[in-house]
């Protein structure tokens, strides 16, 4: 079992589900791994490369950039098989429309699910192979020698024999007229010189000198700029406003109401139309969900734990047999809250609507699907929109995946034809309005013979699933595959690590009225915390060490990583005064990680995490450096989650509205972190989400370690880790 | 109509005196590289240098500065030379997003005028930015190595 074909097919159904009949048709068309030769006159090799006369290249990235690197590590691969001057490469991103009207032939836009580069590794790398061909074929014809006889590197083309040398600048006209290569052959990993080294990020200088212009940051002659406040109560709707009483006030140019459930206020500057906004007098129907609390909440996902209706993830011999004849049982009860993504850029977009014409400007992480919301909110057919995305996203964390802010600003700027409408949240807007990540609560239950050998294990999780919320076609009769991400038998997107002769993990679904979405690293963040923090209570109650235990059931890759990770660490000998370690491992996005945490607890009973070693086992590496950062960053985020974060819900309104109530980690919380790559070859793994899974339930053992206390609730904000 | 002093350059904004300096620097100056996280001062994306000290852009009266000299990450590379913070953050690789970058630099310039060889403790106790990639390893690498340049 694969999500990979699922979560494409997913994404591509939520765009044609939002733009109808016609759009499906050209989402749904195949594309090719070559390009066919330009369709237009513009310069360009093929599809992915691009030559001008000075020897730049530009090579066409069709994901979106939003901190994680991926257009460096993109281009990287085009430019190994290209073969071309790595200090003379920059990029551009081709637009959804292009892409639509060249019949997807960039293929799949999105970076979600840290696909970027696993999943379009190979078509890239063929199209930089294929430009290399044609520039060789393009000199030789020019040279009238055989093309067998030249060869290129650095972007210069040698025909050795005669000794003659030009440059791709030179050839780049006649190779776009070369009939493109029939079979490419891809190069070896062991003989990559650019792809696979820890170049330097292409998009650095201008976010030093404030001049990286961001959605937020769009200027254009004539603009206006709207923020918006949509009923509190999700699912509530907009019962009346009086815009009379800030039509008047400075700056105020329009109070439009939007798709029933939200207002917003268009004015010439963002504070102005801040303050009106906050001056309005909204009246809203905010629905039954209003008597909604975060206890409400908690109560029906528990009524999951023990229901008898539950969808089968991962099914191993009889589990429940193995626990009726237990020589020793375990059980514990685990949770885990919403969390709000808060990128650093608020929500915006900036559109333009016109009768013949509509566009949209802003950060994305799904180009194809902020189109066909276009589309659809503008009434206009698909040639007649298009939506660019800016070359950096704010941050993105799964939150930009889905294009609500997009269709509110076509729909503002529907009303003020011809004048582009910079739509900006505010955050207050941003975390009452997000999409979270699903709430859950987990039941484990293991069964032990009388050797202590674990020979049956139920994992039951009920709660929220982001399919149901987000994109209920690709429900599978009606189980959301992805709650399962690293529990399943043997997928290779990520697998259950342990061999258990009788596994059962299963899901009750239970979906709250707030919408569930993608948030870094999705389903292994508590799944992994699960998992990993009860297999320490097992260890605990036969008497074996974390690391000891592991070692009788984890499978070879599993335990590779967390061996690497546990010597590196020091793992068996003392450590520091005062200081504990735990260990965890998991597998998600095709990626082996395994973390080992050090901490100690604080005078005021709070944990400090003092370092942590990662391995990960990405199958393939392309940009090492960017692969530590990211196995960085990915832990501040999951450590922000765990130390503080918590969506709570009060008569159906998100409590938390800002970063005075939403604390996250600062610069003065940061653990060492320290890397081990280790790439074993054969597969192509994701990057920007694995290494998350593993941060949190390393920190918790380790806690557990240092206190003797389980904590199985989070986020610790509210607990003396003293007295847990 | 009020006079202000930005990046040694004089500037008038026709505003009310109570609208926060980020805006009037963002939407009526079109000075864009100062960045709006949080409006409420907590997350430090808006730091400017207000007299040689970092402030929160976001939660400062544009009334509370005219005759001041403030600074924005604009003004901090003078004639396309980067300062020592600057190319720390590009010899390092610092920023992921970016975002929150031109406020991190900012809080660290003004720490390295207060502090030339700060701590680790000088800048934990300084840099209480927000990064949401969660590049902080980079920036105390990055802060250190601007201290030694």
């Amino acid at each position: 079992m694969t999500y990979i074909p699922r979560m494409n097919r997913r994404a591509f159904v939520i765009g044609a589900s939002a733009a109808g009949g016609g759009l499906a048709l050209g989402f749904a068309l195949p594309f090719g791994p070559q390009a066919a030769g330009a369709a237009d006159a513009s310069p360009e090799v093929n599809a992915w490369v691009l030559i001008k006369p000075d020897d730049t290249v530009v090579v066409r990235v069709a994901r979106s950039e939003m901190g994680q690197g991926t257009l460096t590590g993109l281009a990287q691969l085009v430019a190994e098989e290209l073969e071309c001057d790595w200090s003379k490469v920059t990029t551009e991103f081709p637009t959804p429309g292009q892409n639509l009207a060249r019949k997807r032939i960039w293929g799949n836009m999105q970076s979600t699910g840290s696909q970027g580069i696993r999943q379009s590794n190979e078509y890239v790398r063929q199209g930089g192979a294929a430009a290399r061909e044609m520039l060789i074929q393009a000199a030789a014809n020019a040279w009238k020698v055989p093309a067998s006889e030249c060869s290129a590197a650095s972007s210069v083309i040698t025909h050795k024999p005669s000794g003659r040398a030009t440059t791709y600048g030179k050839v780049a006209d006649a190779a776009a007229k070369v009939e493109p290569p029939k079979d490419i052959k891809l190069k070896d990993v062991k003989d990559w010189k650019i792809a696979g080294k820890g170049v330097k990020r292409l998009d650095t200088y201008n976010k030093l000198i404030g001049k990286q212009t961001y959605g937020i940051d769009i200027k254009m002659p004539g603009m206006l700029i709207a923020t918006i406040k949509a009923c509190p109560v999700n699912g509530g709707k907009l019962k009346s406003f009086d815009a009379a009483k800030v039509t008047g006030m400075p700056g105020v140019k329009k109070v439009v109401s939007v798709d029933g459930n939200a207002v917003a206020v268009v004015a010439d500057t963002f504070w102005h139309a801040k303050t009106a906004v906050d001056n309005l007098p909204i009246e809203w129907d905010l629905g039954d969900d209003a008597k909604q609390s975060s206890a409400t909440i908690a109560e029906f996902v528990k009524t999951g734990l023990e229901a008898d209706q539950a969808y089968i993830g991962n099914k191993t011999g009889d589990a429940s047999v193995a626990i009726a004849g237990a020589a020793k049982k375990i059980e514990a009860v685990y949770n885990y809250p919403f969390q709000h993504h808060a990128t650093m850029e608020p929500m915006n977009v900036t559109a333009r609507w016109t009768a013949d014409r509509c566009e949209g400007w802003g950060p994305t992480q799904n180009a194809e699907t902020a189109l066909a919301t276009v589309i659809e909110a503008s009434g206009l057919p698909a040639e007649k929109c298009d939506f660019y995305k800016t070359q950096n996203a704010g941050g993105g964390f799964g939150r930009r995946g889905r294009a609500d802010f997009v269709r509110q600003g076509v729909l503002i700027a529907k009303e003020m034809s011809g004048t582009p409408i910079k739509l900006i949240w505010t955050r207050e807007e941003d975390f009452t309005h997000c999409t979270y990540h699903p709430i859950t609560q987990c039941k484990l239950t293991a069964a032990l013979d009388a050797n202590n050998n674990l020979v049956g294990l139920h994992i039951r999780i009920a709660g929220q699933s982001i399919l149901a919320s987000l994109a209920p076609q690709g429900l599978q009769n009606g189980m959301d595959p992805v709650v399962f991400q690293g529990l399943t038998a043997n997928a290779p997107e990520g697998a259950f690590g342990y061999n258990v002769p009788n596994v059962l993990i299963d899901h009750a679904m239970r979906n709250t009225f707030l919408t569930a979405g993608f948030w870094r690293g999705v389903n292994v963040n508590h799944n992994a915390i699960y998992t990993e923090c009860f297999i320490d209570e097992i260890a605990k109650a036969v008497g074996q060490g974390p690391l000891e235990f592991r070692r009788k059931y984890l499978k070879p890759k599993n335990l590779a990583v967390l061996n690497a990770a546990a010597e590196k660490a020091g793992w068996g000998t003392p450590p520091p005064q005062g200081v504990f370690r735990g260990l965890a491992q998991y597998h998600g996005y095709a990626t082996y990680s395994a973390a080992v945490a050090e901490v100690s607890i604080t005078n005021q009973g709070r944990v400090k995490i003092e370092r942590i070693v990662v391995a990960l086992d990405p199958g393939t590496a392309v940009n090492p450096a960017q692969i530590e950062r990211q196995a960085a960053g990915s832990f501040v985020y999951g450590l922000s989650a765990l130390l503080y974060g918590e969506i709570t819900v009060k008569d159906g309104a998100v409590e938390q509205r800002n970063f005075d109530t939403y604390n996250l980690m600062r610069l003065a919380e940061m653990p060492k972190v320290e890397v081990i790559l280790m790439p074993s070859g054969g597969f192509w793994g994701g990057i920007g989400e694995p290494t998350i899974a593993v941060a949190a339930p390393a920190v918790l053992n380790a806690i557990a370690a240092a206190t003797g206390k389980r904590m199985r609730s989070v986020p610790l904000k509210n607990t003396d880790l003293r007295s847990a | 109509m009020i006079s202000l002093s930005i990046n040694g350059q004089s500037h008038t904004a026709d505003v009310e005196d109570s609208t926060p300096l980020l805006w009037v620097l963002r939407d009526t100056l079109g000075m864009t590289g100062t960045k709006y996280g949080c409006g409420i001062a907590q997350c430090g994306a808006c730091t400017v240098h207000v007299d040689g000290v970092a402030m929160r852009s976001c939660s400062i009266p544009v009334s509370a500065v005219a005759g001041k000299q403030i600074a924005t990450i604009e003004g901090l590379a003078v004639g396309g030379k980067l300062t020592n913070v600057q190319q720390a953050w590009l010899d390092n690789d610092v920023p992921q997003c970016g975002y929150c970058q031109s406020g991190m630099i900012m809080a660290v310039a003004a720490l390295l005028k207060q502090k030339p060889k700060p701590t680790d403790a000088d800048i934990d106790a300084a840099i209480t930015n927000i990064c949401r990639c969660g590049t902080y390893q980079q920036i105390r690498a990055a802060v250190h190595a601007a201290a030694n340049a």
